[in-house]
């Protein structure tokens, strides 16, 4: 079980916690404008490092703000003690 | 419409240790409380809205507990919610400076389980990761979490200690039958 901090409830146990996959994929400034490729790169492609990854999450279950956090793919541990709201 | 409501709980054999208390009025309420005009207009009706996450100001008979950064559950008598949203929604209406907020009658979205029991603290443990020694979690405090794997606003009362759950109707059976289970006889 890893115990993973919620910057307004501080830490709680992960089975509060929902995964929303990478964080800081900007939504595209002109979507008209993108072709499919494009898109679907937008849409489906995601960095799959080994290491320290931005990810974010979601307190589900608790206070159901999202939040920005690094976690670290091979250790499984959340980097940063502070996560970003 | 009084005759119309009927608890989830309406039917269902509750174990010693612990109760239903049915029908409070709950109105969710969201604004940002930096801005002023809103939380000025709010709080003239409500009192202070706690800004510390996860703490309540307030007790048995009218609370507000903290849900998020820029939401607030206040918790009053049976039958109060309607008077109480009008109050607010007329308040912020007058008062020009306040930006948007939500007011949101959720009175039947939970139903009340109000544990009072010498062990509760050990019976609550058994099924709740959250930390519940007095250091950590005391009279005033609350908490979005699971017990029993259920989706409960769980909140401490008082020092005895004693623990209410706010829990959603189609899981107040299971979570009764769950305390009941737990409860030493
Ligand atoms: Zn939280």
């Amino acid at each position: 079980m890893l115990l993973i901090t919620c910057p307004h409830c501080g830490p709680r146990d992960e089975v509060e916690f929902r995964y929303g996959g990478q964080a800081g994929v900007a939504s595209p400034a002109d979507p008209e404008a993108l072709d499919d490729a494009t898109w679907a790169r937008y849409v489906f492609f995601r960095d799959n490092p080994k290491g320290p990854f931005a990810e974010r999450w979601v307190h589900a279950a608790g206070c159901r703000r999202w939040f920005d956090a690094v976690r670290d793919t091979v250790t499984n541990q959340f980097l940063d003690p502070e996560p970003r709201r | 419409m009084a005759e119309l409501r009927r608890s989830p709980l309406e039917g269902v054999a509750l174990g010693d240790g612990f109760r239903e208390v049915p029908f409070l009025s709950q109105i969710d309420l969201r604004l940002n409380p930096a801005d002023e005009g809103a939380r000025g207009a709010v709080e003239s009706v409500v009192g202070p809205l706690p800004l510390v996450p996860n703490t309540v100001h307030g007790g048995h008979d009218a609370a507000i507990l903290w849900l998020g950064p820029d939401e607030w559950l206040v918790v009053g008598p049976p039958g109060s919610a309607a008077d109480l949203e009008r109050q607010l929604r007329d308040t912020i209406a007058a008062a020009t400076d306040a930006g948007p907020v939500a007011i949101v009658d959720v009175s039947a979205n939970r139903t009340t389980l109000e544990l009072d029991h010498p062990d509760a603290r050990a019976i609550l443990a058994g099924g709740c990761s959250i930390d519940l020694h007095p250091r950590a979690f005391g009279p005033g405090r609350c908490a979005q979490t699971l017990v029993a794997r259920a989706g409960v606003i769980l909140w401490q009362l008082d020092d005895a200690p004693t623990y209410r759950l706010l829990v959603r109707p189609s899981f107040a059976a299971y979570l009764a039958e769950w305390l009941t289970d737990a409860i030493p006889d």
